[in-house]
């Protein structure tokens, strides 16, 4: 019999998971003087070590295609190459998750501390006013107002410290900005372009420091945000949050903790997480007054749903039923064009900060000559990129050899321009997740089956988005590159987006939802959920700055509970 | 690639642009001297995986697909084979395409001309075997092993070729640098504006 190590010592709160709402999390209750221990399913952050962010592709023997050219073959070790940040992968080994029939549904998991701030990014958007009450009947309407929210953005955003400039649209609120960073020459077509064409196209929204803050540098402009930052100038939840909480004395880090269940007393309140230990595959629990899941939300559901007991027999704070409902991702469509106006551009470092400097917000709010409901933005790419293995693709649409497809090669260079839409789902009952009776895994676990569909709306939506991004690229005189399949095969799957969202809901109705506004559990008091999961719906504005935002809302009320003797 | 060789082919370079633009810049002058140090210093290159008949070949192949021209050196300077035999080396897979593909074009060029294989050819042949293989449009049951396998050694010197110091140079990446300000020249914006339908 596994003999279960319980620690001594009662933390007054357990946050399981370090990304960004974790992290938060983190830095909001040791800032309030609380005992925290964190969770962490994966190994401590080293930037110093795990960084790449400055490495030429030439400084490495295999130039980034794997030890055994794994990049040829589409073996990929790595979800976004060599060179990029470590933040977790498609697949895990010994960590299977299932689909039932005809669900194709990407869960990307990370298991480093930081989670995926370590890589994603980092656009930064608020939601909208109709984002948290819907006019149009769809879906429903958020226990929590834009009002209420604005002010937990503000300090958001002033933490983290995101680029913009006040535009007064409705669909994009303005926020605490830093300045803006100047367009790139590819961007000043685009902006020229949706001008003609009645778009609006503005300052990106990005959590890099265009000016020192919270003693974090300003941006240097390598452009590498992806490969992580070593100045920590463009936002992780490892560097700007964890590492500053660390050194208050405050936090406990447990690594290569995967949390198994939450353990609560007769009266429904958790008492302590139960997690294996990796490196000893032993079973241990760190006892607490309060929990904070943040484990992603499809993990934050997973946890919840494994943690039975007589009193929740279908998973802790279940009784709505409500537990892997409305699961959700990001609609994704994208193309790219060539410009020719942009051939032979002359030389120049157009990095700035990695991604976009500008993008287009949704802009066709109340218009009802379209087909489909809410909404999408448009994100752009473009640029003198540093050639990366992959570079040489471009031959397969050049063909041919010698001076002149080198003199082609060198000529189109920094001349395409990408558009990538960004849409809203809309909530159905077809896509959700489970636990699978028949599977755990390495750790004993049972693992998660999802159930998947996207519907009519969001079809209908990538056909308007291809129909606007041709619109933009023949604008500026471009041709969209390649041929477009049909939207239903055009759309990214579900979950390759990674914003999942919306599967431990909350609502102000307790039949109906699992979390109140304050992302707590409707019937555990001390439980908190703060990732995506709690998200009603999932607007077209990436969801890392709203976790921000309502992570630190929910903790600050948590703190507050404690002190007034309420949790 | 021999010091020698590869001095020479600087030199011929450095003829070029003598010629076609009157002098070279300080920096390309800079670039030329060290790029022969990083020759000299790295020493010849030794096939791990291929044959010298078959990395001669690669290296021929290479050459022909991005030649060395009066702005910069080529793929067989940048060490573009260097870098496929090495993959060759660190893969099973790699290698089956490698030396299968480069049987099969010494096959074809033997039964094409006079029983000579790739090396052995004049240039003139091996260009109008490269026209026949480089192209989707020849595709034919017996033509195309050999328009699969052209397809993966252009995409793989190209890929060698950009990412080398000698490439991003050719391309004009001047990026990933640590810089205190970002700003964008108002030359290049003007240059790409002028040249679009939104001037």
């Amino acid at each position: 019999m596994l003999q279960i190590t319980r620690s001594p010592r009662v933390f007054d709160v357990v946050v399981v998971g370090s990304g960004a709402g974790g992290g938060t999390a983190v830095k909001v209750l040791t800032d309030r003087g609380l005992d925290v221990a964190l969770l962490e399913a994966g190994p401590m952050l080293n930037p110093d070590r795990d960084f790449k962010e400055h490495v030429l592709p030439y400084q490495v023997d295999h130039r980034g295609a794997g030890p055994h050219a794994e990049v040829y073959f589409n073996r990929s070790p790595w979800a976004f190459g060599y060179f990029a940040a470590p933040n977790g992968n498609w697949t895990l080994p010994g960590e299977p998750y299932t689909m039932a029939s005809g669900t194709d549904w990407k869960w990307f998991r990370s298991r480093i501390l930081g989670g995926r701030t370590n890589h994603y990014g980092r656009i930064s958007l608020r939601f909208s006013d109709y984002d948290f009450q819907p006019e149009d009947g769809l879906g429903d309407p958020w226990p929590v107002t834009y009002a209420e929210m604005s002010p937990w953005y503000d300090k958001a955003e002033g933490f983290i410290g995101v680029t913009g400039t006040k535009e007064g649209l409705r669909t994009a609120p303005d926020g605490n900005f830093l300045p803006a960073i100047a367009p790139r020459v590819h961007e000043v077509l685009v902006q020229k372009s949706c001008g003609k064409l009645n778009i609006p196209c503005i300052p990106s929204r990005m959590a890099m420091l265009t000016k020192p803050l919270n003693g974090r540098a300003a941006c240097h402009y390598c452009g590498q945000c992806g490969r992580g930052c070593r100045t920590a100038s463009a936002f992780t939840s490892s560097q700007a949050m964890i590492f500053p909480a660390m050194k208050t004395g405050k936090l406990t880090i447990l690594t290569g903790a995967m949390a198994r269940e939450l353990v609560s007393d007769g009266n429904g309140k958790v008492t302590a997480v139960s997690y294996v230990d990796k490196a000893t595959r032993s079973e241990r629990q760190v006892r607490c007054r309060a929990v904070v899941v943040a484990a992603s939300a499809c993990e934050s559901a997973r946890l919840l749903m494994n943690s039975k007991s007589p009193r929740f027999p279908n998973g802790i704070a279940n009784g709505s039923g409500m537990l892997g409902r409305n699961l959700t991702d990001t609609v994704g469509y994208s193309v790219n064009g060539y410009v020719p106006a942009l051939a032979g551009l002359p030389r120049h470092n157009s990095d700035g900060i990695g991604g976009m400097h500008v993008y287009v917000p949704w802009w066709l709010y109340g218009d009802n000559n379209k087909d489909f409901p809410r909404g999408y933005h448009i994100e752009i790419g473009g640029g003198f990129d540093m050639p990366q293995l992959g570079f040489g693709g471009q031959c397969s649409r050049h063909e041919g050899y010698g001076k002149k497809l080198k003199d082609t090669i060198r000529e189109q260079y920094g001349a395409h321009v990408h558009l990538a839409g960004r849409g809203e789902m809309i909530p159905n009952k077809e896509s959700w997740c489970e636990i699978d009776p028949s599977r755990v895994d390495q750790f004993g676990i049972p693992v998660l089956r999802f159930h998947f569909a996207w519907s009519d709306h969001e079809i209908r939506q990538v056909r308007h988005m291809e129909q606007t991004f041709a619109s933009i690229i023949e604008t500026m005189g471009g041709q969209v590159l390649g041929t477009q399949p049909p939207p239903e095969r055009g759309i990214s799957p579900g979950g390759f987006i990674i914003h999942e969202a919306g599967v431990v809901r909350m609502g102000s109705d307790r039949k109906k939802s699992v979390l109140n506004g304050y992302c707590q559990a409707h019937e555990v008091s001390n439980l908190f959920v703060c990732d995506a999961a709690p998200f009603v719906s999932n607007p077209d504005k990436n969801v890392t700055l709203s976790i921000v935002a309502f992570a630190w809302r929910a903790s600050e009320y948590l703190a507050e509970e404690m002190r007034k003797g309420n949790v | 690639m021999s010091d020698l060789q590869s001095r020479r082919d600087l030199l011929r370079t450095i003829g070029a642009a003598l010629t076609t633009q009157g002098a070279l810049s300080a920096q390309d002058t800079q670039h030329v001297h060290h790029t022969v140090m990083q020759a000299k210093a790295a020493g010849k290159y030794q096939p791990k995986a291929l044959t010298a008949h078959e990395y001669a070949t690669l290296q021929r192949l290479a050459d022909l697909i991005i030649p060395a021209d009066e702005r910069s050196p080529g793929a067989l300077q940048a060490g573009a084979a260097d870098f496929i035999d090495f993959l060759c080396a660190a893969s099973d897979d790699m290698k089956e395409i490698y030396t299968g593909g480069l049987l099969w074009i010494d096959d074809e060029m033997r039964r094409r001309y006079d029983g000579k294989d790739f090396l052995e050819a004049s240039p003139a042949n091996q260009t109008t075997f490269l026209d026949l293989i480089a192209w989707r449009k020849n595709a034919s049951p017996e033509l195309n092993p050999g328009i699969e396998f052209f397809s993966w050694v252009r995409r793989m010197v190209a890929d060698a070729y950009y990412t080398s110091p000698i490439g991003m140079k050719d391309l004009g990446f001047m990026g990933n640098s640590a810089m205190t300000e970002f700003q964008v020249p108002k030359e290049a914006i003007d240059y790409a504006v002028r040249r679009s339908p939104l001037a």
